[in-house]
């Protein structure tokens, strides 16, 4: 039975396996027809779900068991925070792909001057804190396997008959096969993300298959269990929490702490968060959609863990077991095979994207600093060193996760929530690293430094060395009466806080360390100039958003061959030439102070190509190999910044006034079309029909002069205008009386008016003192008011004249169709003919009203027009005095 | 034979509509697109000359109105706008037009075109 059974169980997961490269496969094949199927917020938020690996499947429910609600902290962490990404989240995946950042320890050395030594710091202790996580994937995978065929799961094997040896080894190849594709990290890892998704798909899907299952079948449903869990003293406890005890809620804030940093910085999230993120705007789904996936996961937590006490009363089943044990003792073989699958779906992801994560790190941070400092590299040949960094990348996969089986079998012996929770802890480390350089411009590279190595220290006293306790290296003295028997320098109990768990009590301290080191070591170090510039490229990200290039800040000589050769070290001949040619095009209209500064532009766009194969600190190290760079000052540094702003500034005016002259252009050349149309074709008839009445021929010609009169008045329009817009209009001030200009321009339209049978009122109410104006200009905004007016007005036009002690005003008003109220400021533009517009503007009130506004904005006063008591008013008031 | 010319310009109308009568064609003529659309009501129009640029309706919904009405399906649509863009002469056609002239325009051109759109054959 149990031989058949684990033939079962092998096949299974062996299918599984292929299922999953075949799901991987296709999506890798579907992204090169250009049809992405990762590119859905659905499947981003899915893949974030590597959040829950098999603490989630097994962990939670021994904790449940035993504690009651605190295991919900490392998810409420997350949850609550998640609106922040808005702004955390998207600010860090805006800087990583301007500045082709693929992972945590890129990010931190970046950000603090490209360093290699502060990127080396974060990979090594990345890698202590994660690999012992995915030792504990390995182990739920075996162990799992064992309680499934019912052996038991605490007999070590030999490696060669160890089923998860033979798991890491088909996870070694899937992550190098999926992962470590192509040199270039722009280019997203669509297989290996789609398959990421499925599986938290599937590991949803199998736990709430065998929750309903315990919780509806073995028992009648929820009232049923938590009944009779009340019955119970112990377990009733579990369901409550002490709200009075302060010691716990610290201890649940700091978890909480610890959880939402980890589901932002823990190297698989990271990777899954900003490095496979397709679009910005995937983020406003995941942001409930993620928490959402939390809180339907866990929906049977608490009741499978009332369960499995109910069930098993005394037995001494292990409680993280729970969950494969309950449908095992009911001989539900089925049920127990699809949770197995669940849980091993929910660690093969985690096993699968940390492993890939780490060695990114390693490869970016570790091993080419290494390279390139011992100059090893002339020992490949001059080739393809792409291919080499390929290969480093694959075999960090390999070693990292040789180190975790070596770890599981060599050392691992804690229950599973735990190690989880240390690893927490470790990368809250980074917390303030990270957000600090977000938000403070300030902060350094010593300040991270000092802050991220006090923090580990605390972190590995507080929590490793006790585990080396455990294991007999260190003295059990150590724990109860502290260091050199000093006892305040207990690993439990530092400082005297007494009462709190291992896990909160060390994030306290070293989150407590950290940060002050941080900030007091950033006060008083100084920046470099590159960390200088690279503090503001992170703080004001947005603001140097479409300006990476001109925003980076480098001096020296640099010749663009020497830097095609070295990208096409890594990247295809073709592929570089093309980059080159897109960097040519993108500057091509854009002003330069000089040769130099373009240099620099291409230094730079050169660094960030290579950055998505080597990470940025290697890429800086290989072109500062084949450049001369010269030492700038900080204040170099910010004036250069400065003008990269102005010349930002003065480009995008540059293009909009290009713009807006180029429509100016297509709209007069279309107006001027009108008249000769009308002239070419009155004089063609002239000239074919010489025998026309004379009267009509007359009246032909008498057209054609006119519309020659109106092209005339078109273009001195436009003459005029162009003056005054380039200030070269002259305007005679003298002292007339408003009333009388006035007066004059109605005089003028007299005719008009009273042919068209309007009805007319003129009221001069203003004061007859003498203000100062331009008469004929001011006449001309009058006439230009008049004749608007006779061609709207229905029945009736009004002039009106006001003044108060500083201004006066001239309205007309007509009872006409009016203005709309979104186009009232719009009818004063110089040309009102949108491209797609088919609705024409009143003939002649095009430029008139352009003119009439320049008029009077240069005499200090204001035009407009509204509704007044059903008439259209269009005004215009002057100052009294100039 | 009759035919319709819409334009908001007095002087095209005048040029258009001496042209037209010259050749023996009854003419209405509309100076906006509500009086266009009147005049497809009342008359048995077989041509129209089309205006694109006009103050109330333009010439692309009066050319839509005519493909839609039955009664009018055999009303030829003849664009002449200053709108002088590959674009924009597409879009004519699309909407339906049967040609599209741009302006200026040479008298010779349209009236060769009108002849041909309204002879016996084209009917």
């Amino acid at each position: 039975m149990k031989v058949a059974l684990s033939i079962v169980v092998v096949i299974l997961s062996l299918l599984y396996l292929i299922l999953l490269f075949g799901l991987a496969y296709l999506a890798e094949r579907k992204a090169e027809s250009q049809r992405s199927i990762i590119n859905s917020p659905y499947i981003y938020a899915l893949s974030l779900a590597v959040y829950c690996t098999a603490w989630t499947y097994y962990g939670s429910v021994g904790r449940a068991s035993k504690t009651g609600l605190d295991f919900l902290l490392i998810y409420l962490g997350p949850t609550l925070s998640a609106p922040l990404w808005w702004f955390v989240i998207r600010k860090i995946i805006r800087i990583a792909k301007i500045q082709n950042i693929t992972n945590i320890a890129d990010l931190i050395a970046t950000r603090y001057g490209k360093n290699a030594l502060l990127g080396g710091v974060v990979t090594i202790f990345s890698v202590l804190g994660i690999i012992p996580y995915i030792s504990l994937q390995l182990k739920a995978i075996s162990e799992s396997f064992a309680i499934t065929i019912s052996e038991n799961p605490n007999i070590t094997k030999p490696v060669y008959i160890d089923y998860a040896f033979y798991i890491t080894l088909a996870l070694a190849l899937f992550t190098i096969y999926f992962g470590t594709r192509q040199l270039d990290l722009n280019r997203k890892n669509e297989g290996m993300v789609f398959a990421i998704a499925f599986e938290s798909v599937f590991k949803l899907w199998a736990f709430l298959l065998v929750g309903g299952y315990i919780t509806f079948f073995m028992f009648d449903g929820f009232t049923d269990i938590f009944q009779k869990a009340f019955a119970k003293e112990e377990l009733k406890n579990l369901l409550f929490v002490d709200t009075s005890d302060a010691n716990k809620a610290l201890e649940w804030f700091l978890i909480g702490l610890a959880s939402m940093f980890a589901v932002m910085f823990l190297p698989r999230q990271f990777q899954m968060l900003v490095a496979e993120n397709k679009q910005e705007k995937h983020l406003e789904k995941a942001i409930w959609l993620f928490p959402l996936y939390l809180l339907v996961i866990n929906i049977f937590v608490i009741p499978i863990a009332l369960a499995g006490k109910l069930f098993f009363k005394e037995a001494n089943i292990d409680a993280d077991t729970y969950v494969l044990a309950l449908p095992l003792a009911n001989e539900q073989y089925v049920v127990a095979l699809v949770t197995y699958l669940g849980g091993f779906a929910a660690a093969t992801s985690m096993v699968i994207v940390a492993s890939l994560a780490l060695s990114l790190m390693l490869t970016n941070n570790f091993f080419i600093p290494i390279i390139l400092h011992f100059e090893l590299a002339k020992y490949f040949r001059d080739k393809q060193w792409g291919k080499w960094v390929l290969y480093i990348r694959r075999a960090s996969i390999v070693l990292v996760l040789i180190l975790a089986y070596a770890y599981l079998h060599f050392i691992l012996n804690t229950p599973l929530v735990s190690i989880g929770l240390v690893s927490f802890v470790a990368v809250s480390q980074f917390a303030p690293a990270i957000i600090g350089g977000l938000y403070w411009k300030e902060a350094t590279r010593k300040g991270a430094m000092a802050g991220i190595l006090a923090g580990f220290a605390v972190w590995a006293y507080t929590l490793v060395l006790p585990t080396l306790v455990a294991n007999g290296t260190f003295s059990e003295k150590i724990l109860s009466e502290g260091l050199w028997g000093i006892a305040w320098l207990k690993p439990y109990a530092l400082f005297g806080l007494q009462d709190l768990e291992p896990v909160s009590h060390s994030l306290f301290w070293s989150l407590l360390f950290n940060v002050l080191a941080y900030v007091a070591v950033s006060v008083y170090s100084s920046q470099s100039p590159q960390e200088r510039n690279q503090a503001e490229l992170f703080v004001d990200v947005f603001k140097y958003a479409d300006a990476y290039e001109e925003a980076v800040v480098w001096k020296g000589i640099a010749h663009k061959a020497d830097l095609e050769n070295l990208l096409s070290r890594f990247l295809e001949k073709e592929k570089v030439r093309n980059l080159l040619a897109e960097f040519e095009q993108e500057n091509k209209g854009k002003l330069f102070e000089n040769e130099q500064e373009r240099n620099a532009k291409l230094v730079k766009y050169a660094e960030k190509i290579l950055a998505s194969a080597v990470g940025s600190t290697s890429a800086r190290i290989l072109v500062a190999s084949v450049v001369q760079e010269e030492e700038l000052s900080q204040e170099e540094v910010i004036k250069i910044l400065k003008e990269a702003q102005e010349l930002k500034k003065i480009n995008f005016e540059l293009k909009k006034a290009d713009r807006l002259k180029n429509e100016f252009i297509s709209t007069v050349t279309h107006e001027l079309k009108t008249p000769i149309t009308s002239i070419r074709s009155m004089s063609e008839i002239l000239y074919e029909n010489p025998d026309l009445p004379e009267e009509q021929k007359r009246h032909f010609l008498q057209t054609v002069i006119s519309e020659t009169e109106r092209m005339e008045r078109l273009i001195n329009q436009v003459l005029d205008l162009e003056r005054f817009e380039s200030g070269k209009q002259k305007l005679y001030f003298a002292k007339y009386q408003i009333n009388q200009i006035v007066q004059e321009a109605v005089e003028i339209y007299l005719g008009v008016i009273s042919e068209k049978k309007f009805k007319f009122n003129v009221n001069l109410k203003a004061e007859n003192e003498f203000i100062e104006f331009d008469k004929d200009r001011i006449l001309q905004v009058v006439l230009n008011f008049l004749s608007n007016a006779v061609k709207f007005a229905q029945k009736e036009i009004i002039v009106e004249t006001n003044s108060n002690g500083r201004y006066t005003q001239v309205a007309v008003f007509d009872d006409g169709k009016g203005v709309p109220a979104e186009l009232r400021e719009a009818i004063f533009e110089k040309f009102f003919q949108a491209e797609n517009q088919t609705i024409r503007k009143p003939k002649g009130s095009g430029l008139g009203l352009a003119i009439s506004k320049k008029i009077i904005q240069y005499h200090k006063g204001n035009i407009g027009v509204e509704r007044k008591e059903g008439l259209t008013k269009f005004y215009f008031t002057l100052p009294n005095t100039q | 034979m009759k035919i319709l010319i819409v334009d908001d310009e007095p002087n095209i109308l005048m040029s258009l509509d001496f042209l037209m009568r010259k050749e023996g064609y009854e003419v209405f003529v509309a100076r906006n697109g509500t009086e266009a659309l009147e005049s497809l009501a009342q008359n048995q129009l077989d041509l129209v000359l089309l205006d694109i640029m006009m103050p109330d309706v333009d010439g692309y919904e009066i050319c839509k109105h005519i493909r839609q009405t039955p009664e009018l399906e055999h009303c030829k649509v003849i664009f002449i706008s200053a709108k002088s863009k590959e674009s924009d002469i597409q879009k004519g056609y699309e909407i339906g037009a049967d040609f599209y002239i741009t302006k200026p325009f040479s008298n010779k051109a349209i009236v060769t075109k009108v002849k041909e759109l309204l002879s016996p054959i084209n009917s």
